[in-house]
């Protein structure tokens, strides 16, 4: 089963150009008491949010955002899909940031997020200019490896096997994984602690 | 299928050789397919997954290679079912009807074999040397302790494992570190994974896997090791090992899902034979001495802001360019000032407990600080074992009663106030001296509550004392 194809995603954009933002704080805790995914969305960031009535997500000038502008590790901590499934949710479909902590990152590309590395410099432009102007329209471009906004371009990094599989449309990978029964049979059948560890 | 990803050339270190055993293939998107030898879930990250398996019509691939248990959201006081929270009610009732329904072990609370996941692993004997080992938990890095790569996954990634028995996965290049010398007295594993963190960074081991080695960890015994290759996510890094040795070996003989009798010989030749050998080549080497690590404490928003207990708090200024917003943001969140020194920081709350650090080792080393004192006025202590078996050994020892007799409160098995998923929270801007593994804003259950990561005795010595303590400073108090 092939999924919708990534390839380009425009959008207005949510600056957030913190550093080692973790999960915990994309989505508290308190909120993965829940046996669905529904209903995250509006939870995003709750804590954060609270104590600081100028985030960016209590700002409704940044309200139908579908970018998200981030800073360095971005989603490190705890392995919870729902932090970006609550991004997800909130309506965001791409994240650009300097880097991302390594669950989250493979989190985001089995939901078909593409989450992009952009230089430190040009992520603070970013930042700057649609937080100047929230009306701005950024450009994702997985098969160029670009991001742009306004007059600007910027490279945009992605490990080539999340660009090849977004790109693709499989980024599901539970169906190629599922294609492959006999090979996996196969490999277990040699595996030492499968087998009584060599016994004949 | 194209062929599987071509072996790095070198001499294969642990992780090349656990990957290339149990390499699928090779996915269109470049990823390895990679066969899971064990499967661990609990009732937080499975119940989409099991939807997810609904929706397709798909059953578990080897529901004998995966084991369920419940931790996060019990409560470690009032089990009584119901629960008082009908959430973690919901969530405790779907894991046992999908583990009823799809064929899956679940150690529930009525079976003494409970406990944090991943206590229970290495205590059944399930997590052994040269295995794959995932789990819906970053904290699935503690069972690298054994020489398996093991790694914490998503949700989506939990349904494709129960369906496939395999993951598709990067292979991530692997950094040695050696940490040499000897550990001071009073200086704990805790203590060494705090330092590598501050050392390498939050982020410094993203794209690596962590092989650790020295003098260090070649002393240190199965649950030392588990408690640095827990927090080697903390550090950035997709997981963390450490080589299987007569330690290891020792450890697992006669654990219920370790084999016996010549199987178990087997198993030991070749658990031994995975290790990386003097020649392994590595993507990256880190050299530190274990001599000079010093009881540690951090003292901000993530597990990289820490100090030696003898130290004083950074200025902004005083920090690189990249670390001085992160700096002065933990500082305003955490009420404390650049220059004071962490020793003497008053606390509210002590708690021992967490995959971290919840085994049997921590709590004797917390209650031989404990023992013949009592916790300060206005402190709240818990002590949390990390199974009904920690609790059962703690208990034959007594240490519960050095523990109540000092005024700490002994409770059930559960990942407690780690991570504010059940009752035991932290209440306002309360200051908490931890065990456990995560010091992010609100990760203790208030959204403006403090943490400060240290060892169990550490906590211990918090606790007594009302404040941040050196616990080389508390003699041992005669009974």
């Amino acid at each position: 089963m092939s999924n919708r194809q990534v390839t380009r995603i425009s959008g207005t954009a949510i600056p957030l150009l913190l550093d080692d933002i973790d999960t915990d704080r994309i989505i508290p805790a308190r909120y993965l008491r829940c046996v669905t995914f529904d209903g995250l969305g509006e939870h995003a960031f709750e804590d954060d949010r609270q104590q600081d009535p100028g985030h960016p997500f209590n700002n409704d000038r940044f309200a139908g955002a579908g970018v998200l502008v981030a800073g360095r590790n971005f989603g490190c901590g705890s392995s919870r899909e729902h932090a970006p499934q609550a991004l997800m949710r909130w309506g965001l479909r791409a994240i650009v940031a300097e880097s991302f902590g390594e669950i989250f990152f493979g989190n985001c590309t089995g939901l078909g997020i593409p989450a992009m590395t952009l230089e430190r410099d040009r992520l603070e432009s970013l930042g700057a200019d649609v937080g100047a102007d929230p009306t701005i329209e950024v450009t994702v471009d997985l098969e160029a490896g670009t991001l742009a906004w306004g007059e600007e371009t910027a490279e945009a990094g992605m490990p080539e096997s999340a660009r090849t599989a977004l790109v693709s449309g499989e980024w599901d990978f539970l169906s190629q994984l599922l294609a492959n029964g006999d090979a996996i049979r196969e490999t277990a059948g040699v595996i030492p602690y499968i087998n009584g560890f060599g016994s004949e | 299928m194209d062929q599987a990803a071509a072996t790095p050339v070198r001499s294969q270190n642990l992780f090349d050789t656990v990957w290339d055993q149990h390499t699928v293939g090779r996915l269109q998107s470049g990823q390895t397919q990679l066969f899971i030898g064990q499967h661990l879930i609990h009732e937080v990250t499975s119940p989409q997954a099991f939807e997810m398996l609904r929706d397709r019509g798909l059953g578990v691939m080897y529901p004998e290679r995966t084991l369920a248990t419940v931790d996060h959201i019990v409560p470690t006081d009032d089990q009584a079912r119901p629960f008082a929270d009908g959430l973690a009610e919901e969530m405790m009732t779907a894991i046992e009807r999908n583990c009823r329904e799809f064929g899956i072990e679940l150690l529930g609370l009525d079976d003494s074999r409970q406990g944090i996941v991943h206590v229970v692993g290495p205590e059944l004997g399930l997590t052994q040397p040269g295995i794959t080992l995932v789990c819906g938990d970053s904290h699935t890095s503690t069972h690298g302790a054994f020489g398996a790569i093991a790694l914490g996954i998503g949700t989506s990634q939990v349904a494709q494992v129960l369906a496939t028995g395999t993951l598709a996965m990067n292979r991530p290049a692997v950094r040695r570190i050696e940490v040499h010398g000897s550990l001071a007295a009073g200086v704990f594993a805790k203590d060494v994974i705090l330092m590598i963190i501050r050392e390498l960074g939050v982020q410094g081991g993203v794209g690596y896997a962590y092989e650790y080695a020295g003098s260090v960890f070649d002393a240190m015994n199965m649950e030392e090791r588990m408690t640095v290759c827990n927090m080697s996510i903390e550090g950035g890094a997709r997981c963390g090992y450490v080589n299987p040795d007569a330690t290891t070996i020792e450890y697992l003989r006669g654990r219920p899902a370790v084999p016996s009798g010549d199987e178990f010989e087997r198993a030991a030749a070749w658990w031994l034979s995975l290790a990386s050998g003097p020649d392994a080549g590595f993507d990256d080497h880190v050299v530190i001495d274990g001599s000079a690590i010093e009881p540690t404490v951090t003292w901000g928003i993530n597990p990289g802001q820490s100090v030696g207990v003898g130290e004083t708090l950074p200025a902004p200024e005083e920090c690189s360019a990249e670390e001085q917003a992160g700096v002065a943001e933990a500082l305003e969140f955490m009420g404390l000032e650049a220059g004071q020194p962490i020793r003497g920081q008053s606390i509210d709350v002590a708690f021992i407990g967490s995959c971290t650090n919840s085994r049997l080792s921590d709590l004797r080393e917390a209650a031989a600080i404990a023992s013949g004192r009592h916790v300060a006025d206005g402190v709240k202590a818990l002590v949390v074992p990390g199974s009904q078996q920690v609790a059962q050994e703690a208990e034959a020892l007594g240490l519960d009663r050095v523990f109540s007799e000092a005024g700490f409160e002994w409770r059930a098995a559960g990942c407690s106030m780690c991570l504010a998923m059940n009752p035991d929270k932290l209440q306002g801007r309360e200051m908490c001296a931890s065990s456990s593994n995560r010091n992010f804003k609100g990760r203790q259950g208030s959204p403006t509550g403090r943490t400060l990561l240290m060892s169990p005795a550490m906590v211990a010595a918090a606790a007594v004392t009302g404040q941040v303590t050196d616990v080389r400073d508390l003699a041992p108090v005669a009974n």
